[in-house]
């Protein structure tokens, strides 16, 4: 374990050294990317200019959810973009040296992959936090900032899996992989409401194929104070039950892997 | 003038190959309407107040602007032949051919565009008005709404298209292109009113946005269609999508031109 952190490590500061060879793109980039998340914040600022809530939840609260959605997903992204890029590898026949290679080969593909500049839109989840809890009635105990930060971890987690699903489809197809978007980006951009406000179907699609509703919707009625149930704020661990399939879809995927002869 | 009708012909029929391909992001995109429109149903049944643009106005926004997304986006993917010839020194050669490069990129993006958004605006279109009511595309507000969206839609294709154009312009002097372009990108998307429309941010801000070039691309003919802009109004905008025509290419061409003077091809 001790050796594969070591190894990780490594990975994140050549990275991050071959980033800085070009550091103005590199800030330029990852300021478009902060950018485009601040879009996101702007819209639902000038949207509850107009209106003061949506199904019960006020403009404060809107804000949590959508700063809680873009920690947890960049957060993801900057670990696990190597997943995300993981076709390319498959294409170029790197993966093949990666099997040899006397170190786990998740490893290898989530320490080459690792982007820094994926962090970018957290800046504005930081703010939005911050603008968030300003705006609202929200009363901190213990108990809700460990809520928060289970939703967040639980983010993580959810959002590493999928990028791990994504990742996993190139051992099977070597197709493009448009349609796990949708349960990528499109939750982390409609996630900035809470799920509830979309209908009853929905929220069954969240809660029992993709378990979304257990980092975002169940957790923030504990945080909110919607309801009393302290329970409720320890949902995100259920993601465990979807992440340790997505792994074994994985380990599936590796042991099936036939090179692409390139 | 024959020239690069050819580039935008030949453009437009390679961008028609990608028939197949275009299935997945078709439902991607038809999804990402679907959660729109929810949410903003959403938020309309909770509001007691007068909303400041009819629903089916706003959901036909919603629709035309997943339609024709492929006319308005600056992202990345858009004219990638254009930006990796950037990139790759293939520049080189395109200078060596006794055309304009404006004019060129000009043809070709505006044939790229029309290409995806002709493939992907027919079935979105067709799905979105069988959708039953409130969720579906409703007809345009009247004949002459309908003549000017038209009119509208293409200018508007216009001004991003010779935004886009002025950006690559900018980048034909930097070495790594894509930071610049990010950031441009970034900032594009709510000032065009891709975020929310327009008529849901308040006085002045509004005021100022529907000045600026971005105010000039896909908002007009997306609230055209629904008659959120009407009358005088809109004939402003058509003249300020006129303006902003002549003002980006002007400025655009005279960049190019700088930079063709003084081109450095990096290797390749």
């Amino acid at each position: 374990m001790r050796k594969a952190i070591m190894v990780y490590g490594r990975y994140v500061s050549v990275v991050l050294q071959s980033a800085m060879q070009y550091r103005l793109s590199f800030f330029l980039m990852a300021g478009g990317r902060f950018l485009i998340a601040f879009n996101g914040f702007l819209g639902i600022y000038f949207l509850f200019s107009g209106f003061s809530e949506v199904k019960g939840y006020t403009y404060g609260e809107i804000l949590l959810c959508f700063s809680v959605m873009q920690l947890s997903f960049s957060l993801a992204e900057c670990c696990a973009n190597g997943f995300k890029k993981f076709s390319g590898i498959v294409r170029k026949g790197e993966f093949d040296r990666m099997l040899v290679r006397p170190v786990s080969p998740m490893l290898q593909v989530l320490g080459s992959g690792f982007d820094l500049g994926r962090l970018a839109p957290a800046v504005t989840g930081v703010l939005v936090l911050f603008v968030g809890i300003r705006n609202c009635s929200v009363d901190w105990t213990a108990g809700r900032m460990a809520a928060l930060f289970l939703m967040l971890l639980g983010g993580v987690c959810l959002f590493a899996g999928l990028f791990m699903i994504e990742a996993s489809v190139c051992f099977f197809s070597i197709e493009n992989t448009e349609c796990m978007n949708v349960l990528t980006y499109g939750a982390k951009e409609h996630g900035k409401y809470p799920i509830d406000i979309y209908g009853k179907g929905l929220m069954r699609f969240c809660t029992y194929v993709i378990p979304y509703t257990l980092v975002q919707y169940y957790p923030l009625q504990y945080l909110l104070g919607k309801t009393d149930k302290w329970q409720y704020a320890l949902c995100p661990f259920g993601v465990i039950l979807f992440v340790v399939p997505c792994y074994i879809f994985w380990r599936v995927g590796v042991r099936h892997y036939k090179s692409t002869g390139s | 003038m024959k020239k690069y009708f050819g580039f935008f012909k030949v453009r437009f029929q390679v961008g028609l190959q990608y028939r197949s391909a275009s299935i997945a992001a078709l439902t991607t995109q038809f999804l990402w309407g679907m959660m729109e429109i929810a949410a903003y149903r959403a938020i309309y049944l909770s509001s007691g107040k007068e909303p400041p643009m009819e629903f089916a106005a706003l959901v036909s926004y919603i629709w035309l602007k997943e339609a024709f997304l492929a006319m308005f986006n600056t992202w990345i993917a858009t004219d990638g032949d254009i930006f990796s010839v950037i990139m790759n020194g293939d520049v080189a050669y395109e200078l060596c051919r006794p055309i304009s490069l404006y004019r060129m990129w000009f043809a070709k993006s505006v044939g790229g565009r029309c290409a995806t958004a002709a493939l992907k605006c027919v079935p979105i279109i067709v799905v979105a008005a069988l959708l039953p009511r409130p969720y579906g595309l409703s007809a345009p507000k009247s004949a002459a709404a309908f003549a000017f969206f038209i009119l509208t839609l293409f200018l508007g294709l216009f001004v991003t298209v010779a935004f886009c154009m002025l950006v690559y312009a900018i980048t034909l002097f930097t070495i790594s292109p894509q930071g610049l372009r990010a950031l441009l990108t970034g900032a594009v998307e709510f000032l065009s009113g891709a975020i929310i429309p327009f008529p849901f941010i308040p006085q002045p801000v509004r005021g100022v946005l529907e000045l600026l070039p971005f105010g000039a691309m896909q908002n007009v003919a997306l609230r055209v269609y629904g008659g959120s802009l009407a009358g005088g109004e809109m004939l402003r905008a058509v003249w300020l999508q006129i303006f902003w025509i002549a003002v980006l290419v002007l400025l655009g061409r005279a960049v190019c031109g700088r930079a063709e003077r003084r081109m450095v091809v990096q290797g390749g």
